[in-house]
């Protein structure tokens, strides 16, 4: 691997991603208008709203995973650190490699939990076993898992509980050194105390990455997060810090939703 | 539960269809085993026909019979292989192309295998194997244009190919989506995702579906009659270009063309005894191979 962890000397709340003009369309049928977000570096930023907003759809544009689906259309851009990651010539797969992403659903490969970690390394040409075993250690440990699996490091990573295979999922996206992190309700199946687990992962990874979540937990964006973003109808309505959103929101809708009027 | 008179009506139904197939099985196998059990013996099963096909064993059709099995799966199953790959992986759901193929395929599954047997000679003997010769010998008599080993194992490998594409995809469509979410959200590109998680996922469906396919044509007569299976051929095929004997076909032969068809039952009821326990381990491996992956993937 020629790339190393994110230098530590940027100031942090620069803004690591900048969205510009996004519209998607599935179809006939358009997900994501008009959209203009700015993603500030190492914080963690919310997506909320209404189910069928649009915010997974926006998620997942943010490293590309919207190519895989073919009915899919993008127009607009989307800058990471500056450069637009639907440019000409520049590659998804390349773009993944600095964006990962956590899904909603926990899917560990059905391999050890070991191979499930090393899985990045492995695809991105690392041999080195010692360099695969460390960093699967560090990773385990990034996130908050390593001490409870690391004397079974090669049974298979399907037994272990919901929220272990969450954490997992987490550890395997760091280890490939990311520099975003995209996650899709990474809570929403868990219990309370696997979920408080998690959140707490987040808080600890916002030190080190820039965090983009998306929940349908008006809490857990409250206690995560550092700004939040509200979509409705797939148009961003609002954005900006969370506490200013959760007390004194400068829309309307924004009010009605948080308030719990609809939605 | 409470059942009803419904309940022990359908009850009885289901069992006694199921009584009857069983019977059915029984009696059948029972037959063959009973009259074909007494002539397996070594010299049976190595040695070479005698002229009057009766006396003698039936090695040269073991023999054709393995062979063309192993040529057919090796012409055949990695294109079905790559095929289902393709529909499934990388075409679009709306491709054109997709959409044509698998229509070509499923129409393919419908067509009678004596049908295919008229494409082999059609095709493989007396266009392409006939272009070869006018291409490459001036003298008259066909060195590739005649029925072969090597156009019967094409022949057949073209009948299993639409199974091996159809059980293929369906193996790659029970991997889920999620999987392939989690390989390329991490960086792997396409093919990596394919190798790395699909595949290994689906190996066990796969393998089942080939080895079901291979089984299947490895019993089939119909095709191979135009395109290379001789009657009566005491002598192991040594070159691709080679006829040779077959099982099923020997069965045919000794049941139609003997010159004594009463006395060659022995030997007929031997020769398919054998040929059933062929299919059948090949049939048992794929149920080995099926349970070995189930088990594999749970943790």
């Amino acid at each position: 691997m020629s790339k190393s962890e994110p230098s530590v000397a940027q100031a942090p709340n620069d803004v690591k991603m900048e969205t510009r003009n996004v519209n998607i369309s599935y179809g006939s049928n358009q997900a994501i208008r008009d959209v203009d977000l700015d993603i500030a570096d190492r914080s963690v930023t919310a997506l909320i709203g209404p189910s069928g907003c649009g915010k997974s759809t926006y998620l997942r544009a943010l490293n590309r995973m919207n190519d895989t689906i073919d009915s899919c259309r993008f127009e607009g851009h989307i800058l990471l650190d500056g450069e637009d990651i639907y440019g000409r010539g520049v590659d998804p797969v390349e773009v993944r490699r600095r964006v990962g992403m956590v899904f909603q659903k926990s899917n560990p490969f059905p391999k050890s939990i070991f191979d499930n970690v090393a899985f990045g390394l492995r695809i991105g040409g690392e041999k080195d076993k010692d360099v695969i075993a460390e960093r699967v250690e560090e990773s385990l440990k990034g996130a908050a898992l390593w001490d409870e699996v690391k004397d079974r490091l090669q049974t298979s990573a399907l037994g272990l509980s919901g929220g272990q295979q969450q954490r997992l999922c987490i550890a395997r996206c760091l280890a490939v050194w990311p520099e975003v992190i995209l996650m899709d309700e990474p809570a929403s199946a868990l219990d309370p105390i696997a979920t408080a687990k998690i959140e707490e992962l987040i808080r600890e990874l916002r030190e080190q990455y820039t965090i983009v979540i998306v929940t349908h937990s008006m809490q857990q964006a409250a206690r995560v997060s550092d700004s939040t973003a509200f979509f409705y109808m797939g148009e961003l309505i609002e954005h900006g810090k969370t506490d200013m959103m959760f007390t004194r929101p400068a829309k309307k809708r924004t009010e009605e939703y948080i308030s719990g009027r609809f939605g | 539960m409470r059942h009803t008179k419904k309940d022990w009506l359908l009850a009885g139904l289901t069992g006694l269809s199921l009584a009857v197939i069983l019977l059915l099985l029984a009696v059948l196998l029972g037959q063959i085993i009973w009259h074909g059990a007494p002539v397996i013996s070594a010299e049976f099963l190595t040695e070479k026909p005698g002229a009057d096909m009766i006396s003698g064993g039936i090695w040269p059709a073991i023999y054709g019979t393995v062979f063309m099995t192993l040529l057919m799966t090796l012409a055949g199953v990695p294109v079905g292989i790559a095929t289902a790959i393709f529909l499934n992986e990388y075409a679009s759901p709306r491709s054109r192309i997709a959409k044509v193929v698998r229509l070509a395929v499923n129409n393919l599954a419908g067509v009678p295998s004596i049908v295919f047997g008229l494409f082999g000679l059609g095709f493989f003997i007396i266009f392409v194997g006939g272009s070869i010769d006018s291409l490459l010998y001036d003298d008259p008599t066909p060195v590739w244009g005649k029925p072969s080993i090597l156009w019967a194992s094409l022949t057949l490998a073209v009948l299993t190919l639409p199974v091996v594409i159809v059980t293929t995809e369906e193996a790659l469509r029970t991997v889920p989506r999620e999987l392939r979410d989690a390989s390329l959200a991490l960086g792997a590109t396409r093919f990596q995702t394919v190798y790395k998680i699909v595949l290994p996922n689906a190996k066990g469906g796969i393998l089942t579906g080939v080895i079901l396919a291979v089984s299947r044509g490895a019993g089939e007569v119909a095709p191979i009659i135009f395109c290379g299976a001789a009657n009566f051929l005491p002598y192991l095929p040594t070159d691709l270009r080679d006829m040779f004997m077959h099982l099923g076909y020997h069965v045919y032969a000794l049941a139609t063309q003997s010159p004594n068809v009463d006395a060659a039952q022995p030997t007929l009821f031997g020769t398919v005894l054998v040929l059933l326990v062929l299919t059948f381990s090949l049939n048992l491996l794929a149920v080995i191979i099926r349970a070995r992956s189930r088990a594999a993937l749970r943790p």
